[in-house]
């Protein structure tokens, strides 16, 4: 083994590791009784203590429907809800309380938008502008929208370091640009993109913008109406919170003028035998039972986020991306995916040559304790354009380590050597080969 | 689980680094290719049957895991001058058993990915100029 230089870390850039401690699962064996290193938090984050005792907390004594009882605990839940639904605004500095939808997720926010503002008011010929690093979830809602409506979808390339091409995005915003839906952060690549620059731009060229913020309001302070942002889409899961709920952020004005999306319970006004009129914001777009619980329990993870701070979670997570940025530069024949440190959130990607993702992810599982995402990371799109059919994922959050890096290092540098060629022959059983 | 030595058995880097019969067959009568597409391991085999379905010869080709290619390699030098009835009969339950190591779900469908694409090749004559 060639030794490297030595790569600093500037530990005044991080978080106290005291913080690990509020986190149980962070004290789970993996593998081959491994203690874990959680590097997989781009497809979701662990729970700190505080989360799991708000979800326990509702179960054991407030829990009941939503915004229908009169009885005690409806009355409870709702009132926890709806300050969920506060604690939301605050986040993100929303204008309006009811300019808040929780969803399902990311993936049903983006939906709702492709469906009911899609099919309302795109035509044939209109044009849709994504780009080339979009998660499927920002991809495929669009493409059945166009199916259905007859408009053109348009991609923005890439730059050779995987940012967005700003120039060639100025060429494809035309007067037939209905909207621009973009990521705020790249879960494959990493790369920040410039969304208020983007906004700007397409606002001028009279587009809307959705910005695909789940890689981006966990890590980094979003603020809506200083992005002047139309709809803003993220998960709860992502952020310290429960999967199955996440939030659509709409201008009051345009999620007035959208009709409903699904429709059921919660979301009607009146309902008679063939007709129904819809509810006000928010309930308009939150037919059934919506996720009580997993809203609460997001709510809990924004008070955690908020007690640390994302401007310092968001040092944090730069510190150690640079850091295994550069450990991981110095591996030969190890491609990174995506720009400089100093253009991307906190995850690193990468691909090697002769070895697959899953030999990575297998024996850093099994040997080293450390969890990563091998595949595609649902951006087909972007692996294909990458000439790559899968790739290795490390993505950090504010409970990682720089000791958790070198373990990845240490663990990735083993694989090499596991899989080098050493001139192994099958055992012949055919005598005629 | 298993561990890793467990996973990657000698014998099964033995036929990842040093495969039977990877390559193309020109004279193939039958083909079939296909992927995993959650993480991109594809597999290509060409067989060459004969009238009274036999397999004069095989040959598979393909990119991915470990366990894709290995498992691809094992599954071709075992059905080598077996017969049609041979590769309908043998199940996937088979195939893990051929490979070894107890696998887990997300990894049994690397393993049975070339299984799968064998038992649509029979069934995948090469027409002439298009041989899906």
């Amino acid at each position: 083994m060639t030794t490297t230089p030595a790569i600093a870390i500037d530990r005044t850039a991080l978080l106290p590791v005291a913080l690990r401690n509020d986190f149980p699962i962070l004290s789970e064996e993996v593998g081959d009784h491994q203690p874990l290193a959680f590097l997989d938090n781009a497809a979701s984050t662990q729970r700190p203590r505080q989360v799991i005792d708000a979800l326990s907390g509702v179960y054991e004594r407030t829990y009941a429907n939503v915004h229908r009882g009169i009885h005690t605990l409806s009355e409870l839940s709702t009132e926890q809800y709806e300050t969920a639904r506060r604690s939301v605004q605050r986040l993100i500095n929303a204008r309006h309380l009811h300019e808040v939808i929780f969803t399902s997720g990311t993936t049903a926010s983006i939906n709702t938008v492709a469906r009911s503002w899609g099919d309302a008011n795109l035509r044939p010929g209109d044009e849709v502008l994504l780009s080339v690093m979009e998660h499927h979830s920002n991809l495929v809602p669009w493409q059945q929208t166009a199916e259905r409506t007859g408009a053109v979808l348009r991609h923005i390339p890439l730059t050779d370091d995987g940012r967005l091409d700003m120039e060639a995005f100025e060429r494809l915003l035309t007067e037939r640009t209905k909207l621009v839906a973009v990521a705020a952060v790249s879960n494959t690549l990493g790369t920040i993109n410039p969304v208020a620059e983007i906004i700007a731009k397409a606002h001028a060229a009279g587009a809307l913008v959705l910005i695909d913020a789940a890689q981006s309001v966990p890590h980094l302070a979003v603020d809506v109406q200083a992005l002047d942002v139309d709809f803003l889409a993220f998960s709860g899961h992502k952020m310290l919170g429960p999967s199955g709920v996440g939030v659509l952020y709409g201008k009051e004005a345009l999620l007035d003028a959208m009709p409903p999306f699904l429709g059921g319970g919660s979301m009607i006004n009146e309902v008679k035998l063939s007709s129904f009129t819809p509810a006000a914001l928010p309930a308009k777009f939150e037919a059934g039972t919506p996720p009580i619980v997993p809203a609460i329990g997001m709510s809990a993870a924004i008070d955690y986020l908020q007690s640390i701070g994302l401007d310092a979670i968001h040092r944090h997570e730069s510190e150690l991306t640079r850091y295994a940025y550069d450990a991981l530069s110095q591996i030969e024949g190890l491609r990174i995916l995506g720009p400089a440190p100093e253009h991307r959130a906190g995850l690193v990607s990468f691909a090697f040559e002769r070895i697959h993702a899953h030999e990575f992810a297998q024996v850093l599982n099994d040997q080293f304790g450390v969890a990563v995402r091998a595949g595609h990371h649902c951006t087909q799109p972007l692996h294909a354009h990458l000439g790559i059919a899968a790739s290795t994922r490390a993505s950090f959050y504010l409970y990682n380590t720089p000791e958790e890096v070198d373990r990845l290092i240490e663990g990735v540098l083993a694989v090499q050597r596991m899989f080098a060629p050493q001139g192994r022959q099958r055992k012949r059983r055919q005598p005629d080969e | 689980m298993p561990s890793e030595e467990e996973l990657y058995q000698e014998h099964i880097l033995d036929h990842y680094e040093d495969p039977f019969h990877r390559g193309h067959l020109t004279s193939a009568t039958h083909a079939h290719e296909d992927k995993n597409p959650l993480c991109g391991d594809v597999v290509r085999i060409e067989l060459e049957l004969n009238d009274e379905g036999k397999i004069k010869n095989v040959y598979f080709d393909g990119q991915g895991c470990v366990i894709s290619q290995a498992s691809a390699s094992m599954l071709i030098e075992e059905m080598y001058g077996k017969t049609i009835d041979d590769i309908k009969a043998f199940t996937a339950e088979e195939m893990l058993a051929l490979y070894g190591p107890r696998l887990t779900p997300n990894r049994q469908k690397c393993c049975l990915l070339s299984w799968k694409v064998l038992q649509s090749a029979v069934h995948s004559p090469v027409a002439s100029g298009d041989e899906n």
